[in-house]
């Protein structure tokens, strides 16, 4: 099968990825559209990969990017975690404490 | 017109089914307005993402996808949004003023890589044979790959961390 298929729907998740990323303003959600585009990234190499006659160099990558994932996940709800504490609410546009 | 589906057609109609149920409910991921039923749209993108590693034969990927991010990640969000959601507006608006141009620049995005897909490798075809061996992957990570697998392990160790100092009440 053609490998511009998993292409295009690794484009596609990373661009709902965006979209996310850039319309959503509560923070949670705004870590799930990154997820999203990680996954999209995944995708990708473990398509290469195959491409490649399965060189395990690619799933590598995709193992490191899934541990990279992780921690990002565990440091970005730590910080939400604590603006809501702090402040009231996990609304991104209404967070402006380094604003000069 | 052959009787019995190829191996490949097989694959094909699977890949396909797989890829319009990922993509339905990625697109929710983005838009509901449940955040809850975000989650578990997600759940479906991620299964689904597990299920085309298992297709490109990565069998190995396949289940280290399933155990960390349905396993581990989805949990953690659900956690976070059961902390942060605030009672007193429970059904809030969770999207800002700029989704047109969020739309637009997604599409924009989308349109430069489908093209630059296509005109690359648009007759590269995928010759799927023996699927990659798990040893070969151990390997691989522990030849080649061992100063990056180290790098690795301690971010996770000093992200832990991190994240423990962050939220911990004190």
């Amino acid at each position: 099968m053609p490998i511009t298929e998993y292409l295009l729907l690794s484009a596609f998740l990373f661009c709902t990825g965006i979209y996310g990323v850039l319309a959503r303003r509560n923070g949670v959600l705004v870590l799930m559209s990154i997820e999203l585009m990680l996954n999209a990234v995944n995708i990708n190499l473990v398509a290469f990969s195959a491409r490649l006659n399965n060189d395990a160099a690619g799933q590598v990558f995709a193992l490191f990017v899934i541990a990279i994932a992780a921690a990002e996940v565990g440091v970005g709800l730590a910080i939400v975690l604590l603006i809501y504490r702090n402040r009231v609410g996990v609304n991104l546009d209404e967070i402006d404490l380094m604003k000069g | 017109m052959p009787v019995i589906l190829g191996e490949a057609a097989a694959q094909n109609v699977a890949f396909g089914i797989i890829a319009v149920v990922m993509a339905v409910a990625a697109i929710g991921v983005v838009t509901m307005k449940n955040i809850v039923h975000a989650a578990l749209a997600l759940v479906v993108v991620l299964a689904g993402v597990a299920a085309q590693y298992i297709l490109l034969q990565a069998e190995f990927l396949g289940i280290v996808q399933v155990l960390i991010y349905i396993g581990a990640v989805l949990v953690l969000f659900l956690f976070g949004i059961m902390l942060t959601r605030n009672p007193m507006r429970r059904t809030g608006e969770f999207d800002n003023d700029q989704r047109v141009l969020a739309g637009l620049v997604a599409l924009l995005i989308f349109g430069v890589l489908a093209f630059l897909f296509h005109d690359q490798f648009g007759n590269d075809k995928l010759h799927l044979g023996q699927p990659t061996q798990t040893a070969a992957i151990a390997d691989s990570i522990f030849r080649t790959y061992v100063v990056g697998f180290e790098v690795v392990s301690m971010l996770l160790l000093a992200a832990l961390i991190g994240a423990i100092v962050l939220a911990r009440r004190d």
